[in-house]
Order: structure tokens, then sequence, then C-alpha cells
């Protein structure tokens, strides 16, 4: 493949390869506690940080971290308050995070919103060999932190109550989550871009539970599709001149819908073998629905 | 004193400025099957979540195994069995994967050995779980969530197991399994508080009964026998049929 020869290829791959491990890796705990959007928000809140990194000259990646961090730990910090109003807040930093982007890109010398269109949808020349240092150390310390609290993120994800009678340290995993999901979209940022990285975080772990039932399998599923998705998305791309971003979603959703499409004949297929099971079974009253 | 597995004294807790709990005392002795009764409403759910600590006490003093709570940090004594499970989580996870979250309180961060494998098996196997191990709960009936949801805080095998509601939505072929499960773990000395507003099979266990009505005690002493099962106060409130728990409440308005 002359695509391979290519530097920047070879740098974007790596790249593509780290985000589809951690992106699913991370969105699965968010879909879990049913806080799928909250990417999202983070994803637009970091566009703020961006556009800093330019008026002040600095590397927008970096200003991209700590602007995402600061927003994920507020949403997480409205969530813990009150039942309500986490939607709302999630809107306020969707509709702050991009108007800020906009206002500081057009307050720096020169800037335009062209200079924020890489970090919006990706790009295969913007991994630069620096962006790719950070990218690996970066998903290097989120894929080790899950491997060492995983467990304990799901049982704070799964019941949190329970968890917190358990004695887990349930506040500091919740906002642990929060400060990896700001990592994550950091890191998913220069491939996948700002609008589109919830969606690797989201879509792979919708597509494994199409497919498999438990926790464990699903993560195994949605990092493999994940991987699949970004890495084939970033080689399509080339031969394709598009945005890296848009075609590695299209293909996660296209996996989604052969996933969806396999799982329901599967589900038909075994509904029909159990008609051959007694009657009587299905007839018993069940129980009430909780 | 110190031989309390719980006490709370003059305890008062509530939601937003309202309470929900007034002057309420209560000792648990080493042992005992307290059974908590009460109308919906009454606060059965609020003492419950003073005791874990999920629920700051506005006033009084509650005491665990001998320590005040604010101190105390023996969490893997106490098995705590939530009225809903949390099975409705966006992603499905297996009977084993929900029940091993219990053992958590025990093993930390560190890696699960044979011992926490072993004793997660263990406690499938005492709710009669241990062949849906691999089934994903969500597709469960409510009396086997349920029993999940016991097996779980059986794992980090609790000197004192908080139950509420366990019967709830949960039909009476369930209903006696529950009853033997806890049979079996009294037997072995746990302490048992059990939040109920009906107590069916597992009335022979109870060696005490308190009732709540409006946030305080109506009445603590020897359980009803068997002959006046639903004599407590707060029966008259409920002009439903005694079969069908999961129908009271909610379904009458009266919440």
């Amino acid at each position: 493949m002359t695509a391979l020869t290519f530097d920047f290829m070879q740098r974007a791959l790596l790249a593509a390869l780290l985000v589809g491990l951690t992106a699913p890796a991370v969105g699965i705990f968010l879909v879990q506690r049913r806080l799928a959007l909250m990417g999202d928000g983070i994803g637009h809140v970091a566009l703020t940080g961006v556009a800093l990194g330019f008026l002040l000259g600095t590397a927008p990646v970096l200003t991209a971290v700590i602007a995402a961090t600061i927003g994920a730990v507020v949403i997480e910090l409205v969530r813990q308050q009150g039942r309500t109003g986490g939607d709302v807040a999630l809107a306020l930093l969707f509709y702050g995070g991009i108007a800020g982007g906009v206002l500081l890109i057009g307050l720096t010398p020169g800037g335009s919103n062209a200079n924020l269109l890489s970090y919006l949808f990706g790009s295969l020349t913007a991994v630069s060999p620096t962006d790719v240092v950070l990218i690996c150390l970066l998903s290097g310390a989120l894929l080790l932190t899950l491997t060492v609290v995983g467990r304990q993120m799901f049982a704070v994800c799964h019941d949190e109550e329970y968890a917190r009678v358990a004695g887990l340290p349930v506040r500091f995993l919740n906002l642990l989550l929060a400060v990896m999901a700001a990592v994550t979209v950091t890191v998913a940022m220069r491939v996948v871009g700002l609008l589109l990285v919830s969606a690797l975080m989201v879509v792979p772990v919708a597509t494994a539970q199409q497919l498999v039932r438990g926790f464990r399998a699903t993560v195994v599923v949605a990092l493999a599709s994940g991987v699949l998705a970004s890495v084939s998305g970033v080689l399509g791309s080339y031969y394709l001149d598009t945005a890296p971003g848009a075609l590695i979603v299209v293909l996660a959703l296209s996996g989604f819908a052969l996933a969806t499409l396999f799982g329901t004949l599967v589900r038909r297929a075994r509904r029909t073998t159990d008609v051959a099971a007694p009657v009587g079974v299905a007839l018993l009253p069940q129980e009430a629905p909780r | 004193m110190t031989s309390s597995v719980i006490d709370l004294q003059d305890g008062s807790a509530g939601y937003d400025g309202r309470l929900a709990l007034s002057g309420v005392d209560l000792q648990v002795d080493a042992g005992e099957v307290v059974a908590v009764l009460g109308a919906n409403g009454s606060g059965k759910s609020t003492l419950v979540r003073a005791l874990l600590g999920l629920l700051p006490l506005t006033t009084g003093r509650l005491a665990l195994f001998g320590e005040p709570v604010r101190r105390f940090s023996h969490w893997p004594r106490i098995g705590y069995v939530p009225q809903r499970g949390g099975a409705s989580t966006g992603v499905p996870a297996t009977v084993r994967e929900v029940v091993a979250t219990g053992r958590l309180a025990r093993t930390g961060l560190r890696p699960m050995r044979a011992a926490d494998r072993a004793a997660i098996s263990r406690a499938m196997e005492a709710v009669g779980l241990a062949e849906l191990a691999r089934t994903s709960v969500a597709t469960l009936s409510g009396g086997q969530q349920q029993r999940v949801l016991i097996a779980r805080a059986l794992t980090c095998e609790p000197d004192l197991l908080v139950l509420d509601e366990p019967t709830a939505g949960v039909d009476a072929a369930n209903q006696q399994a529950l009853a033997s499960s806890l049979r079996t773990l009294v037997g072995h000395g746990a302490t048992v508080l059990l939040v109920t507003h009906e107590l069916g099979p597992m009335l022979p266990l109870i060696t005490r009964a308190v009732t709540l009505a409006d946030g305080r005690v109506l009445h603590d002493g020897p359980p009803p026998d068997s002959d006046h099962l639903h004599l407590h106060d707060h029966d008259h409130a409920h002009p439903v049929h005694d079969e069908h728990p999961s129908m009271q409440g909610s379904a009458w308005g009266l919440r």
C-alpha cells in the first residue's frame, strides 16, 4: 500500500489505532451511566481551548486538554449536585464552548474559522510528530488507569449508591471518569475531530450491545469495532481524500447497522427454535416488570 | 453498647428540609433478625439510607459495630440489598459481573484471587443463581434480579445484611426462595435488618419487629404472630389485596 510509505500516514494510523482503543474504552462507562452525550459536550468546550491556544500562541492540544478537563469536571459537579439540570448544564457547555471557540479565534490576529476546521472534523496531515508522542502518552495513561480501576468504575457506573455503601471512593471515581473523558476527547481530536469524537466513544459500544450480552464481552467487541472503524477510516480517507473523522463515523455507523441486522436475525432464529419448547412455560404468570 | 451492631439514638433525617424521620431510636444486636415495617412514606427507606450513611442525620447519633458512623470504615461488614437494582443501566451485564462488584469492598484495587472468585460463586449458589451466571441481568425476572442483588451483598461475607423491600414485586415461589436463602444466612449467625411492608414467608425468621409511621417508631417488640400477619396500623391505609404487595402504594396513589 502506497499510503503506508508516507510519514504522515504512519502517524495518522498509529493515532487512529490508539484512538480506536481509548474512545470506546472510556465511552462504555459513559454509555453505562447514560451520559452518552457527555463526550459531545466536552468536545465543544475543547474547541474554546483550541482557539485559546491560537490566541496565546501555545500548542492548541495543551489548552484543549485544560479546557476540556475543566468542562468535564464542571459537568460532573453539576450532575452530583442536583437530580435535575444535568442536561441543561450540558446544553450550556455545548453553546458556550462553540461560541467561545469562534469568538476567541476571531480575536486572534490572522485567525479565522478555517483554523478550527481541522480540529472540528479531523485531518490526516494534522497529526504532527509531537502530537503522536502526546497521543501515545495520554492513551497509554488512559488504558493503564482503566486496567487498574476498571472494575471499580464498572461498580460505580452500575449502581452508585451500592458502591458508596461498599466503601468505594465514588466521588473520586466519578471525577476520574470525567477527566478521562476529557483526555480521550483531546486525544481523538486530531484524527476524528471534536464534533465527531463522541461518536467513536458511543457507536462501537452500541454496536457491541447488538451482538453480545455482558459487560466484559461488550468491552472486547467495542474496542475491536472501534479500532476497525478508525484504522480503516483513516486509510479510506487517504484514497477518497475526505476528512477522516467523517469516514470513521460513517464506517462505525455502518458497523452498527450490520450488527443490528445480524443481532435481529440471530434473535429471530433463536425464537423460532424456542417454539419447540413446552408452551405451558410461556403461559405461567409473569412477575411484574421492575 | 459496643455489642450493638446498629445503635441509632434520636435520629432525624430528611430531604430538602422536610423531615422523613424524626427522633427514631433503634438498637440491633448481633444475631437479631429485625423487620422494619410500615406503610409507604412511613420513613422505612429513609431509615435504611440514614443507617448506611447515604443520608446524613440532621440530629441524633449513629454507631455501627460500636463505631460512630463518621469514623466507621469497615464497610465490607455490611451487605446492602437496595430496593431496585441497577438493571437498567446503558450497558448489559451478566449475573456474575454484577455479583462480583460486591467483592470489591474486600479486594480494593488488588486483582481478584481464587478466594474472591470462590466467594462470588458461593454467593450465587446461596441464592440459587449459579446456573444463570452468564445470563444478562436485564433479561431476568424481578425475583431473580432481587436475588442477584442479595448475592452481590453476600460476596463480601457481611456480618450485617440490610435488605430494603426484598419481596416487592416478587412472586410467591421466589419469596420462598428468598426466605430459605435468608434462613441459611441467619443460621450462620448473620444479623439482618429487613425493611418490608409485608412479611410473608419471612415471618418465621423475624426475631423482632419495629413499626414506623410518619417517621416515628410506633411499635418495637416481638414479631406479630402469623394469625395477625396484618395487624399493624399501616394496613388500614392499604385497601389492597394482600397477595399483591407490588400493587400497593404507587398504584393507589398513596405515595
